[in-house]
């Protein structure tokens, strides 16, 4: 129980998605405008991560390491499917998309006019196809695991997103040098905070 | 479902424009050139930030990842472009995804097998190339609307503008941040011993973000219609 913890603080705040990786900055850039999209935007990204990234782990496991076909038969022990990796996660992000896309449409279609391109746009969000590839690189033991990896990811991007959309709300009443407004002091408040979350990295978990 | 029946009826792909324009015509010239500062894709369009920021510590990665957009840019422009009326408009993200992986899937592979180390540092970024919202949204505004060549041309066009900024960034994190090009030492070590540092905040990933902002302020004071309202 407490590793799922440390790993839940852990990929939330040290390793965090647009703080220490940059993942998923297009839409985090594009979205961040009003505080009520980015919320909308940052909990379709949890969603997708949460279920993505186990689904992904499972299929990593069975399908596309080394050795992985091992329990379909011990002659198939020396296949490495590894270099499929790529397509298949990308497939599965999509369907899920298309999923999460259909059932906003259905039940929020306030939010759905409100998030507009940017939900089929979920699909190509880095921070998702880097939550399946990070998952890959970091050997976790189970499913669970590796759902927590998921879950904890999308709220450090729901954190950061939403960090983000209030200060730009502010800064419409702030008097910013004309060539910098808009994504120029996106980006260097953007660098100021993950200097912030720097601090983090410091903990051991 | 694409139904191929249907759609092998309509007028399929093109080679050229049957009004022969010149190959290299003013507005094919702009599609090359506007992505390098007008409508430059990560400072104007904003898209690619990702792995803009995260592989500009050094030059000879983020050369190799420009290499790698281009070729991926290029080809998959040019296979969507002649797809264009055969993608039935409801799966059509999902096709572009597809051709996208595999351009990239071929990329990481000869990646890994002539740059082995040069992959190990780009680790996961080569595979993100997929969702760098550059190809798709090059794919989805330009590619799916116009013929071969010109889809080719702006989609190197792109890439190049891309690779632009990733050079220059890393270029200004790499000097800074370790002294070196490329690997080789360029500040001399005179300076060192007049008791010159190495800025090693410049290595960190927040800099990277403040560079880009930087960069942004400088094109934008230069490039004044590229100013926005608030």
């Amino acid at each position: 129980m407490e590793g799922y913890i440390n790993l839940f603080v852990k990929s939330i705040f040290i390793e965090n998605m647009i703080f220490a990786y940059f993942l998923g900055m297009c839409s985090y850039l594009a979205v961040s405008k009003t505080v009520k999209t980015a919320v909308g935007l940052g909990l379709a990204v949890i969603f997708v991560l949460a279920i993505t990234v186990p689904i992904n782990f499972l299929l990593d496991t069975y399908l596309l390491r080394p050795g992985a076909l091992a329990w379909l038969d011990p002659s198939y022990a020396e296949i490495d499917l590894s270099f499929l990796s790529f397509i298949m996660f990308i497939a599965v992000i999509a369907s899920m998309v298309q999923l999460v896309e259909m059932i906003v449409e259905k039940f929020a279609p306030a939010l759905y006019g409100a998030l507009g391109i940017f939900l089929p746009l979920i699909a190509v969000n880095c921070a998702i196809l880097g939550g399946s590839l990070f998952m890959q690189q970091k050997d976790f033991s189970g499913v669970s695991e590796s759902a927590i990896y998921g879950l904890g990811s999308g709220v450090g991007w729901l954190l950061a997103i939403l960090a983000i959309a209030a200060i730009r709300e502010k800064i419409i009443y702030s008097n910013v040098p004309a060539p910098l407004r808009g994504l120029g002091i996106t980006f260097i408040i953007t660098g100021l905070m993950a200097l912030g979350f720097m601090s983090f990295m410091g903990i051991k978990l | 479902m694409a139904d191929p029946e249907k759609s092998s009826k309509k007028p399929t792909v093109l080679f050229l424009n049957k009004e022969s324009e010149p190959l290299f015509s003013k507005k094919n010239r702009a599609l090359l050139s506007d992505p390098m500062d007008d409508n430059n894709p990560i400072t104007v369009q904003v898209l690619g930030i990702c792995s803009a920021l995260a592989i500009t510590v050094q030059l000879k990665p983020a050369l190799v990842m420009s290499l790698s957009v281009v070729a991926v840019m290029g080809a998959s422009n040019v296979i969507i472009s002649l797809l264009r009326n055969l993608i039935p408009n409801r799966i059509r993200i999902i096709v572009q995804l597809v051709v996208v992986a595999s351009m990239v899937i071929l990329v990481d592979q000869i990646l890994r097998a002539y740059a082995y180390d040069v992959s190990k540092q780009l680790s996961i970024f080569i595979g993100l190339i997929i969702t760098n919202c550059i190809v798709m949204g090059r794919l989805e505004a330009f590619a799916l609307g116009n013929g071969v060549w010109k889809s080719f041309l702006d989609g190197i066009g792109n890439a190049a503008g891309y690779g632009f900024i990733l050079i220059v960034v890393a270029f200004f994190r790499e000097l800074f941040g370790s002294g070196k090009l490329f690997g080789y030492q360029v500040i001399p070590d005179v300076l060192y011993e007049m008791g010159y540092e190495n800025n090693g905040l410049m290595l960190l990933s927040p800099m990277a973000l403040i560079t880009v902002g930087i960069f942004i302020w400088i094109q934008r004071a230069r490039n004044r219609k590229l100013i926005e309202k608030n």
